[in-house]
């Protein structure tokens, strides 16, 4: 059976790969792999911004992924991008086989607060959830604990629960299911 | 509901094309991309874009060109420029040529997402302020149901009593009985009156046209098809389709209209994608349906499939009682519209009105006070107004009363009614102006087989 990969890209803890992990053993009932880290690729650092575009990391996440990887999951400390948009959280292909979660506005640091594990591990949980239900075709949900609703900021990531309604968890068993 | 409102995104930097779409995307919104202006217009002229991303600065046609453009083929559209670098000078061009907004990119994401929100919520008000017009100049109409007959209204009360319903609803009657104004009753009674009503003249097209009338068609899916066109059951999603005429759709059609009842899909015209919808289907016939399933021409399953329901509307002259009111109530509408001061219609034309026979029924009745009304010099419509009519209500009035015991007559009339109504009972009695175990009991009496 075709497998869900897990890879860092660039530098990331051990912890937040193995949260990531185990987010997704409990919500897809996929076999779960772990892929060599990847170096983030040159072409993606945009040096007047100094973040990274995640449309160019993705690229190369597909590329390197093995044949047998029904979805790839990155997992990255780098702060992503996109040109129209000042930063990201993450980012994924909606019905397609990419996700890529950025752990660097996860962390209370990065808003001048002290360091926060168990704080992190949650909304990294979170994140990872709600790109993984992209690659599903889950669409951002109205109901606003939902995992899938939309976060533009850091309190948006908080408000929501590690879980995904009703229906966009019966959509998600529908369609893991018919893969 | 987000994939019927699609947005464009036009740069001719891939990456920015390829990251905003993929954003979008993740909302659940239809997100086409386009690298110049040129390829931007071809898609703009094949869909109704709701939002348009254009960036300022690009080789060729530049942003405010295309977005000039864009809003000389779709004025509905709205336009948000992007660029790079804020200067006064071009906001102030972008907004006056009609840019809805203008950002400064890389902006919050929070930004654009309730930017794409407020532009979105708006179009959905604009549509439902559209159905809320329409839906009020038809509730106008729905007063033209007036009687006082009491078949009439205790089809009235049906139709309250099936207004929520989903089921089928077949209205049969003459022309001008009123068949669209009860299938909107029955729609602006119930749950869906908030969603459309669309009304198809089923006999008024021929058969290819119909099928992309009803079904809609993908570009290209013949000569002249430049766009996709969203067809009139999808027009109709959560409302209610009324089918005037469907006595007279094709073989192919009625094939296709089975499937649409038994399975609320379709495809459009040279598609290969199902379209799902939830319409109501009221369909209405001024043929005898079942006597066209006995010869071969309307095909049994989908008669049963429409024939849930069934509303028979009796002609004008079977509910005389009603002309009066129904006179009265043309002449006060068609003289506010008109600006005409007609106060009333004198007694010896009202008895010329009700002794006509109406073959054209209410329509008919209509047409003849608006004609009254424009030709009319006095304050009043009297005989004079309605000469053109006498020469028909005299004869009827002037119908020979053979010399036969009252019995008789009632007998003779019985045959004739039956006769006319091809010894179909029900419909005999409806002409009779009785209940049905009232003729049996009559036929019995006079021994009339049938």
């Amino acid at each position: 059976m075709n497998a869900l990969y897990v890879v860092a890209i660039g530098s990331v803890p051990e912890p937040a790969l193995q949260w990531a992990e185990e987010a997704a053993a409990e919500w897809f009932p996929l076999p779960l792999k772990r892929l060599s880290a990847l170096a983030i690729p040159e072409a993606a650092y945009d040096t007047k911004r100094r973040q990274y575009q995640s449309i160019e990391i993705m690229k190369m996440m597909a590329q390197s992924a093995p044949r047998d990887a029904v979805r790839v999951l990155g997992i990255t400390d780098a702060d992503l991008a996109i040109p129209v948009l000042s930063f990201l959280f993450g980012q994924a292909q909606l019905n397609g086989p990419i996700a890529l979660v950025s752990l660097c506005r996860l962390h209370q640091e990065f808003y001048g607060l002290p360091a926060d594990l168990q704080l992190l591990r949650e909304r990294t949980v979170k994140e990872v959830l709600h790109e993984l239900g992209h690659t599903f075709g889950l669409t951002h949900c109205s109901q606003r604990e939902c995992a899938m609703s939309l976060a533009t900021h850091i309190q948006g990531v908080d408000a929501k629960s590690d879980r995904y309604c009703a229906r966009c968890g019966l959509q998600l068993v529908d369609r893991v299911a018919s893969l | 509901m987000k994939k019927n409102w699609p947005i464009l995104v036009v740069d001719d930097e891939d990456v920015m094309c390829e990251s905003m779409a993929a954003w979008l995307r993740e909302d659940g919104y239809r997100v086409d991309t386009a690298p110049n202006g040129l390829k931007a217009l071809e898609l703009t002229k094949a869909t109704d874009y709701v939002i348009c991303f254009i960036d300022l600065k690009m080789p060729g046609m530049d942003g405010i060109e295309t977005m000039m453009e864009i809003r000389r083929i779709r004025p509905e559209a709205s336009v948000i420029i992007i660029t790079a670098y804020a200067t006064v000078d071009t906001a102030i061009q972008a907004m006056k040529e009609g840019a809805q907004e203008y950002i400064v990119k890389p902006c919050n994401p929070q930004e654009i997402s309730m930017l794409v929100s407020r532009i979105m919520k708006f179009r959905k008000l604009q549509s439902e302020n559209a159905i809320l017009r329409k839906k009020l100049s038809r509730q106008y109409r729905h007063h033209d149901i007036i009687t006082k007959n009491s078949r009439m209204q205790e089809i009235l009360a049906l139709t309250q009593d099936i207004a929520s319903l989903r089921s089928t609803v077949l209205i049969r009657g003459e022309s001008g009985t009123g068949k669209e104004l009860v299938a909107r009753a029955i729609h602006f009674s119930g749950s869906r009156a908030e969603k459309p009503f669309i009304a198809v003249s089923c006999a008024a097209l021929t058969e290819t046209l119909l099928e992309s009338e009803l079904f809609g068609y993908e570009k290209g899916a013949f000569t002249g098809a430049a766009a996709q066109a969203k067809g009139k059951f999808e027009l109709a999603d959560g409302g209610t389709i009324f089918l005037d005429e469907i006595g007279d759709i094709s073989g192919k059609l009625q094939a296709d209209l089975l499937r649409v009842l038994q399975e609320r899909r379709f495809y459009r015209v040279g598609g290969n994608e199902e379209v799902e919808v939830d319409v109501r289907i009221i369909a209405a016939t001024n043929k005898n349906l079942a006597e066209e399933v006995q010869q071969g021409r309307f095909r049994e399953d989908l008669y049963y499939r429409l024939n849930v329901i069934e509303i028979c509307l009796p002609p004008l002259r079977e509910r005389r009682e009603d002309i009066p009111l129904l006179a009265e109530h043309f002449v006060q509408r068609i003289c506010s519209e008109l600006g005409k001061d007609v106060g009333s219609i004198s007694g010896p034309a009202l008895n010329l009105l009700i002794a006509y026979d109406w073959p054209g029924n209410v329509r008919e009745l209509e047409n003849v006070i608006e004609r009254a009304i424009v030709t009319c010099r006095n304050g009043m419509l009297d005989d004079q107004d309605f000469a053109w009519l006498q020469k028909q209500a005299t004869h009827s009035q002037n119908w020979e009363v053979p010399d036969v015991p009252l019995d008789e007559l009632e007998r003779r009339a019985i045959i004739a009614a039956l006769e006319r109504k091809h010894g179909n009972v029900k419909e005999a009695s409806s002409a009779l102006g009785i209940d049905r175990s009232t003729l049996y009991d009559k036929l019995k009496r006079y021994a009339i087989v049938h």
